[in-house]
């Protein structure tokens, strides 16, 4: 909310800059223009470090542990190479498609700051400088389509991942993020998002349940032994995601105040309710509390707290993070067990379904003295329904994008290794090294 | 002389050298191996995948003694690598036909 309120002033003050086009501070020709807060800024230099550490290492380490030994390194590889070029991408073009005003603006924002042009060191975006909201959502815009590494793990050509990482970050983060955060029509009708439950997490959850239906299973499914080979690297890495999140959400209040101050107490509460959930649903079931379990649980509570960070009390958080410890771990175990689809990391059964969860859950448990809008349980009836509208709406625009970008360039290009690549492992086969 | 292959538990390894070191045999080889006898494996759960994990890591131990010392140096491995439990491993004896010693050239007895 707090983004929508900025990009709305920022909105207003480049229209009435429009004459000053190409200055290098568009926002200050509103004469009610904020000022820069250097507690704001620190705190969101602060959280936009340790947001990037959420990719790398983090989701770089959480994924690499978990897939067998002969890919860590094309695992690794694959989260690095793809924060080096989602940097480039969004400071080509996709700060300005997300969070400038566009011709078609209920959908997408427009090429005005392409290059970063008009964003000079005195820019201000709220209280803070433009190059660091510029930073800040750079982040996102790494660790969203990195994410969906974790459905494409073991068998994707290099060439094909990173052209597919750089057109599915244009044509489908940039529109989204601009739908909720950037002014458009999302965020126009009342959707609530504050982190990143539809931007980030349904948004590279249904996009990993599409990727992986077209690449198609890994050769062995369901026979061969397909075992994590590190789970002491997944654990390091979920648990600096968890570091990171707290920049992820309480970063997402854009300021060092209140609302950063219950996102992150809030975020803690979630993710230890799902990890716990997590925990004892599988001890239930399968007779042994596991350490991939506790971790996986932990992610499924940080993915669905996102979107409710600054609009849920902790009691909220709590129910919250349950539901999402068990509804995950049923997806992400007896689910795809049942439907047969080779999502290798669960990415779609906890960033899709966590984000869901947390994303209609929001509606439920959201607290008007919190966040401005209230929920469910304080008698709005109208915020689940809303709420479920911006899931679809992210649903339906990832999954089509995604199909067709990935038909694309299957024709063009094809998107699999060969069988015997396959076979040998893609840390030799496509990177030459190995990891003894 | 005889080569004697004991397969023990990992955690054995070090018990069953301090024996053999005791009886003052000198010098051994080992190797970090996987197998299975009667004790099998065990499955492992991955969110709800199941594998069945059929080998388990072992120590395989060789070591050549002189015929007379064969006797002591088993022995001394089954006391020492036995815990009571399934998976405590096989000790295997064949024949050895001739050694040397590579830095002096002493041969059989003598290179051991």
């Amino acid at each position: 909310m707090k983004y929508n309120e900025l990009k709305r002033l920022a909105a207003m003050g480049g229209a009435a800059s429009a004459f000053l086009l190409g200055s290098a501070l568009p926002t200050l020709a509103q004469d009610a223009a904020p000022t820069l807060d250097t507690g704001d800024t620190a705190w969101m230099l602060t959280s936009t470090a340790i947001v990037l550490m959420m990719t790398i290492p983090g989701l770089a380490l959480f994924y690499g542990g978990l897939v067998r030994k002969k890919n860590v390194l094309s695992v690794l590889m694959q989260c690095f190479a793809a924060c080096c070029l989602l940097t480039i991408i969004w400071m080509v073009c996709g700060y300005s498609l997300a969070f400038t005003e566009g011709p078609y603006n209920a959908y997408v924002g427009g090429l005005d700051k392409f290059l970063l042009n008009g964003m000079g060191k005195e820019s201000l975006s709220g209280t803070i400088p433009e190059s660091v909201f510029m930073m800040f959502q750079m982040t996102f815009f790494i660790i969203t389509p990195a994410l969906i590494v974790g459905s494409l793990v073991d068998r994707m050509k290099f060439s094909a991942f990173l052209l597919f990482m750089g057109l599915w970050s244009i044509v489908v983060y940039a529109p989204v993020c601009h739908w909720v955060w950037g002014g458009g029509f999302l965020a126009g009708d009342g959707v609530l998002d504050f982190a990143g439950g539809t931007v980030v997490h349904i948004n590279a959850g249904i996009a990993g349940l599409v990727a992986c239906i077209v690449l198609g299973r890994r050769k062995g499914y369901g026979t061969d032994n397909m075992a994590p080979h590190n789970l002491t690297l997944s654990v390091i890495g979920a648990s600096l995601l968890w570091v990171g999140w707290f920049g992820f959400n309480a970063g997402s209040a854009v300021g060092a105040n209140a609302s950063a101050g219950m996102a992150m107490a809030v975020t803690q509460i979630a993710t230890a309710a799902a990890a716990l959930a997590w925990m004892f649903s599988e001890w239930l079931v399968h007779g042994k509390p596991s350490v991939l379990g506790v971790i996986s649980g932990a992610v499924a509570g940080l993915v669905a707290i996102t979107p409710a960070a600054g609009f849920v009390d902790p009691k909220g958080a709590l129910v919250i993070g349950v539901a999402a410890g068990v509804g995950c771990y049923i997806m992400s175990t007896g689910v795809k067990k049942m439907l047969g689809y080779d999502d290798s990391l669960d990415v779609f059964g906890v960033h899709g379904v966590g984000g869901i969860i947390g994303a209609i859950l929001t509606g439920v448990f959201a607290v008007e003295s919190i966040g401005g809008t209230a929920g469910l349980l304080e008698g709005n009836f109208a915020q689940v329904p809303i709420q479920i509208y911006g899931v679809l709406a992210t649903v339906v625009w990832s999954a089509v994008a995604t199909f067709v970008i990935l038909m694309l360039l299957k024709l063009i290009i094809g998107l699999r290794v060969s069988e015997s690549s396959e076979v040998e492992g893609l840390d030799v086969s496509l990177h030459g090294e190995s990891v003894q | 002389m005889k080569l004697i292959t004991a397969i023990i538990k990992p955690f054995k390894l070090e018990e069953v050298r301090t024996a053999l070191t005791d009886l003052g045999l000198q010098g051994m080889t080992v190797t970090e191996v996987k197998g299975y006898g009667r004790q099998k494996g065990h499955t492992e759960i991955y969110r709800g995948a199941e594998y069945a994990v059929s080998f388990l890591p072992k120590i395989k131990m060789e070591i050549v003694v002189p015929t007379a010392q064969v006797d002591k140096a088993l022995e001394a491995i089954q006391r020492a690598a036995k815990t009571g439990q399934i998976g405590d491993g096989k000790i295997f004896v064949s024949p050895i036909e001739h050694t040397v010693r590579i830095r002096t050239g002493e041969s059989d007895d003598n290179a051991l």
